[in-house]
């Protein structure tokens, strides 16, 4: 193992993070807040509780994902597209680096930096609720998961897309969706029954639901599911990017 | 010498169907300076992609320092430092940042001094805490000379390094290179421009169609191929060659004062006795005689054409 190289790669990756750290910081803060004037203050006072849960902290499990998962995406797209876009990459393709290395690097970047900002997300909503957690091993779990799964799938769309306006466009127009449709805001229990089985095939409504159980104990789907189908999607994504080091796809002609 | 760089029956094809490379076979010594002729698209950036891992390996085999190129990469890897092209750096990293990551990519341990030594060689140090977009073209092609410098390799690799360059910088360019072979490095590197290769590489190689046409010494190469031009100064004007003298193939300046010889230094004979005896039997007086060599660009140009034949 090329440690040094990864650790390389990964300081050069936080660095950039750690240079715009207000930005990095008020940016969730912000939005966290917004989150809570819009649905917890405006919506909270007609939805009282979620099957024993008050709104405003029913809400915050989803919210936590929400930045995670969008966070996890972009930065990690991100970070591996600016080499491409630039035409750096041929520095990581003539080392003597295995593709495993230069995914630890930036993948392991992308997922603390999502995972610092689902931290500040938290701490902002226990300003706004009273915030109970009742498995933390299993909220760790799943939280350092996600950041991680998510952060795998963004390097795919990072090495997949041509140019900016693509690497925006999974974000936009799949994962957005699937997150509000995963039961972020709301029980899926509150759905039409038709719609529930719908959402069943959403894969953001088991990451959510046994994040939100990690907290209140209650879950939309049974916790093992939700465990299998975060490991399962790890292990999609980590194949994918197996094959695309091994062909070369995009990177290696 | 041993070679430190081999390469046996090398093709490859892109996706696209282009084969940009028919089946090289070069070896490459140790401590030495070849350079890799060809015009644009003849498969040099390839060729030297392919050695270092930017481009996957057709069919053929590479071993660099004993080690194959694909099987033990990271061995053979680290013997090689790449200059690629195009100038490309991240453009708010600083200088010594970015050189200090290329050593850690290659698995070295931190070693301030050592990036000291390389920037300063590279006359960088001043500017080490300047970010890439703050320097002009000819700074940002040492940036990444350094770069390619810094994890200590024993290959380095030049991918047209002054395309583009004034010719101040070029000549900078190569003081440095004639520096690092001082220091044992051996250096591959690519250009269409012949009087580069001429001014600096120990061996020529030259590149066409994905194909070498040849690989041979800079001076044996000359000799081998080069055309010689005798050119006969005339006491006095003639309005035509003598009769006599047509076998010879000369051509005569519109002066009327001077005669053309063009001869293979390659033939068993050159003619060149004959064509004296001949000339003094014509009754001409000669005023001067001097012969010119043939550089590197005709030759290549000759060498290219036939190719093309």
């Amino acid at each position: 193992m090329n440690w040094a190289a990864i650790s390389a790669i990964y300081v050069t990756e936080m660095h950039r993070f750690f240079r715009t750290l207000a930005q990095s910081f008020i940016s969730p803060v912000i939005s966290t807040s917004l989150y809570f004037v819009v649905f917890g203050a405006a919506i909270g006072s007609r939805i009282q509780e979620v099957e024993g849960v008050s709104y405003g902290a029913f809400i915050v499990p989803g919210l936590v994902m929400l930045s995670v998962i969008t966070q996890a995406i972009s930065n990690a797209s991100f970070g591996i597209y600016f080499p491409k876009f630039l035409g750096t990459t041929y520095e990581l393709l003539s080392a003597p680096l295995s593709f495993l290395e230069i995914v630890l690097g930036y993948v392991g970047a992308a997922a603390t930096k999502a995972l610092f900002i689902g931290v500040v997300i938290l701490a902002t909503a226990s300003l706004f609720v009273d915030l109970q957690i009742q498995h933390p091993v299993a909220m760790v779990a799943f939280l350092v998961l996600t950041c991680v799964s998510f952060a795998l799938m963004g390097f795919i769309i990072g090495i997949w897309a041509g140019n900016f306006e693509q690497l925006q466009l999974v974000p936009l127009l799949i994962i957005t969706p699937l997150i509000f449709l995963g039961g972020s805001f709301y029980s899926i229990s509150m759905l039409p029954p038709i719609w529930q089985t719908i959402t069943l095939f959403n894969p953001v409504v088991y990451l959510i639901s046994g994040f939100r159980w990690a907290f209140f104990g209650l879950a939309d789907v049974p916790i093992g599911m939700s465990l299998v189908a975060i490991a399962g999607f790890t292990a999609l994504c980590l194949a994918a990017i197996w094959w695309i080091f091994r062909s070369g796809w995009r990177i290696r002609s | 010498m041993a070679a430190i760089v081999d390469i046996r029956d090398l093709r490859k094809t892109y996706d696209g169907g282009f084969e940009a490379l028919k089946g090289v076979n070069l070896s490459i010594e140790e401590g030495e300076i070849i350079a890799l002729l060809g015009p644009n698209g003849a498969g040099k950036t390839t060729l030297i992609s392919t050695i270092c891992g930017i481009t996957n390996v057709g069919t053929g085999s590479i071993t660099v320092g004993g080690f194959d190129a694909v099987r033990d990469y990271r061995q053979a890897r680290n013997l090689i430092g790449l200059v690629p092209q195009e100038i490309n750096l991240e453009p708010f990293t600083k200088v010594i940042d970015t050189v200090r990551f290329s050593r850690g990519l290659f698995g070295k341990p931190r070693d301030e001094a050592y990036v000291e030594k390389v920037l300063r060689q590279l006359s960088l140090w001043d500017k080490r805490n300047a970010r890439a977009m703050e320097l002009s073209g000819g700074m940002k092609r040492r940036v990444l000379i350094a770069k390619a410098l810094v994890h200590e390799p024993r290959i380095l690799f030049l991918d047209e390094p002054t395309a583009g360059v004034d010719v101040e910088l070029r000549k900078d360019m190569w003081d440095i290179v004639s520096e690092l072979q001082a220091q044992g490095v051996t250096i591959i590197l690519t250009t269409h421009y012949i009087e580069e290769a001429e001014a600096i590489a120990d061996r020529v190689g030259v590149i066409n169609k994905g194909e070498l046409l040849l690989v041979e010494d800079k001076a044996t190469l000359m000799a081998r191929l080069g055309q010689k031009h005798l050119q006969i100064e005339l006491q006095e004007r003639i309005e035509a060659i003598p009769e006599a003298l047509n076998p010879h193939g000369l051509e005569l300046a519109t002066d009327g004062q001077s005669l053309h010889y063009s001869y293979d230094t390659r033939g068993e004979r050159t003619g060149i006795t004959q064509l004296l005896n001949d000339i003094a039997a014509a009754g001409l007086v000669l005023r001067d005689i001097r012969t010119q060599e043939s550089s590197l660009e005709e030759i290549f140009v000759s060498l290219v054409r036939e190719d093309a034949a």
